[in-house]
């Protein structure tokens, strides 16, 4: 077996929410980083057992790193898999942590709509996809940040965006209005990597398939909406 | 952003250009391939560089389209292609110019244009080289094309143990798919999720249907498992137990899986052999078995299939089984870098036009020899082995080392 085999799998994650909802997984199946990476600079963070290593990347950014095999595997929210479009990658697991909804939202007090509404979104794949499907014309405006921002100062009608408990968008006088998809992170894999390291990566997919399942049951009741 | 007028010299996106040193070493391999295919009995092929569009795109669907850059023929107006792939044009020649009965086994080798490329680094002008086996329809032609692969693999002095051969079957989940009765939009859904390697997306698919007769069960109970049935040959007895029985393209498919492993296992026993029955790649265009063979680092060194229908169209339905990949980015995995070494010039010449200087130069090269001309004020080559000098009105060749050979 060559050297590049027994290095470590590279496991891509991002910071906050990912990270801290991943973590009592990879503990559960014994990856453990050996540092926190809201405590170091490091963008490369070995388990502590050493058979993986963790790159702490942008959460946007893990699509790309696991499709090119920057990384061997990674942990991505469904709404950013879906805007990569999750071409090269296999999508083995969903961990059930992270969850939201992808949203259509607007302003309580919405006089009637254009006939071609504005809809300003960090996701315009998926909402160019939902409008679509339903038939309706809108224009997009791509945005990185603060959607709620934009129907308040007339930059938009009506914004698409993750929703967890709706405060954001309550304290914005916005409220949702249907919901484009059930959110939750997804266990990636690069495709080439999985025929070549099938054996170490399917160890870890089972492990952590393992570890989801044991609290998991408890939150499926909170997404039986549609 | 445009590229500015005072960057020329800029290549597009995904195109690259070869100096001397990896020519060396692309061209090398080139010939290699084309003398192990020769040795093969495989006859030597080239197709035009451009067609009608009509004739690349015939029986290789959509993904052919985006990949496919289009021009316009200023003769007659025609949409013309420039081809992406030579496949194609290979299967139309063995149905149309060489119209035979017997199998044909055919090479080639010649640039592609891709209009996107196929992932990260991957080239949009590949130097593509592939063999194809016309007219014969069993697992002898599709196991005689997978060690022709891997031993052009091998060409480059890859270690075999370095190899990965990645084998699936388009049959299983045609087979099951055909048997499972999903509607049109599930059964699109189901295809897209598959490719996507998605399984919560082909769980929630499949879970959320309606109750069916048991038969109909079974097969959308093995599609379920079909993305986790991938992993070392021993995974061909677990699809048997899920998917066997079910439908006659599954068991003969499976039959197939089993046949090649073990042929490639008794001459390749160094080679690594992965089965991926989730594998839909080109589904729309093969008919039966898929291979690729990575390194250990998981690139792509080439890959294949059987793809039986495409002649069809072309005027004779032949069964078709092949393989090809990029020159350039195989022969990166050449380890003797002999070529790269090789010197660019040998003997230095000046003084051509003197009495016997160009017999002298003549013969050299004839035996072999590589001579440059010294040009009139140009520095002498790094390179230089050797000087052409007179002395005592003869011609000889004397070595860089030597003192005398100073000008």
């Amino acid at each position: 077996m060559s050297a590049l085999s027994v290095s470590p799998l590279r496991f891509a994650l991002s910071k906050g929410r990912i990270f801290d909802d991943t973590l009592p997984l990879l503990e559960a199946a014994g990856l453990v980083p050996s540092e926190h990476p809201s405590e170091s600079r490091k963008l490369r963070i070995p388990s502590a057992d050493g058979r993986v290593e963790f790159l702490i990347v942008r959460a946007s950014d893990v699509p790309t790193y696991v499709q090119y095999g920057g990384a061997d595997l990674g942990v991505v929210g469904k709404d950013v898999l879906n805007e990569h479009g999750g071409e090269g990658v296999l999508e083995p697991l969903d961990l059930g942590i992270a969850r939201c909804k992808l949203m259509v939202a607007g302003p309580v007090d919405a006089a009637e709509l254009p006939q071609r509404p504005r809809v300003a979104t960090k996701f315009p794949k998926s909402a160019r996809a939902h409008f679509a499907a339903a038939g309706r014309q809108v224009e997009l405006v791509k945005l990185y940040g603060s959607m709620e921002l934009a129907p308040l100062v007339g930059l938009a009608d009506l914004i698409v965006d993750v929703v967890d408990t709706g405060s954001t968008l309550r304290a914005n006088g916005l409220e949702p209005i249907e919901m484009i998809a059930p959110i939750s992170a997804r266990l990636i894999v690069n495709r080439p990597a999985m025929k070549v390291r099938h054996a170490e990566l399917s160890a870890v997919i089972s492990e952590l398939a393992a570890a989801c399942q044991l609290p998991e049951s408890t939150q499926e009741s909170s997404q039986t909406e549609s | 952003m445009n590229v500015s007028p005072s960057e020329p010299w800029r290549l597009p996106d995904g195109v690259d250009e070869l100096l001397p040193p990896v020519v060396r070493r692309v061209e090398a391999l080139r010939q290699a391939f084309l003398a192990l295919g020769s040795r093969w009995g495989f006859e030597p092929v080239s197709p035009p560089l451009i067609e009608s569009l009509d004739g690349l795109l015939t029986g290789t669907g959509e993904v052919m389209q985006r990949e496919t850059f289009q021009i316009v023929d200023q003769v007659d107006g025609r949409t013309l292609g420039i081809r992406a792939d030579m496949t194609p044009q290979v299967a139309r020649m063995d149905a149309h110019a060489l119209a035979s009965e017997q199998p044909n086994r055919l090479l080639y080798t010649g640039t592609v244009l891709k209009a996107r490329a196929d992932g990260i680094g991957a080239s949009r002008n590949p130097q593509q080289f592939g063999a194809e086996l016309f007219g014969h329809g069993g697992s002898e032609s599709d196991i005689e094309l997978l060690r022709l692969m891997l031993e052009t693999t091998l060409l480059t002095g890859v270690a075999s143990e370095q190899l990965v051969l990645d084998l699936g079957h388009v049959g299983i989940y045609a087979g099951l798919v055909g048997q499972a009765q999903l509607g049109a939009r599930d059964e699109s859904l189901l295809f897209d999720a598959m490719v996507r390697g998605s399984l919560p997306d082909v769980q929630q698919l499949l879970t959320g249907l309606a109750q069916v007769a048991p038969g109909v069960a079974k097969a959308r109970k093995a599609l379920l498992s079909l993305p986790e049935l991938r992993g070392e040959p021993v995974v061909l007895a677990q699809a048997r137990e899920i998917a066997g029985g079910i439908d006659a393209r599954v068991d003969e498919a499976l039959d197939r899986l089993d046949t090649v492993v073990a042929a490639v296992a008794l001459t390749h026993p160094g080679v690594r052999q992965h089965i991926d029955l989730c594998e839909l790649r080109g589904f729309r265009y093969h008919t039966g078995l898929l291979f690729a063979v990575h390194d250990s680092r998981g690139q792509q060194l080439a890959r294949g299939g059987r793809y039986d229908a495409i002649g069809e169209a072309f005027g004779s339905a032949r069964a078709a089984t092949g393989f090809s990949g990029d020159l350039k980015s195989l022969s990166e995995l050449v380890q003797d870098d002999d070529a790269e070494q090789m010197p660019q010039t040998g003997i230095s010449a000046a003084d051509l036009e003197k009495p016997g200087a160009w017999e002298t130069v003549a013969r050299l090269r004839s035996e072999g020899q590589s001579v440059v001309t010294l040009l009139p004020e140009a520095r002498q080559p790094d390179a230089v082995t050797a000087y052409l000098v007179q002395d005592s009105g003869q011609w000889i060749v004397r070595p860089a080392g030597d003192p005398d050979s100073a000008r």
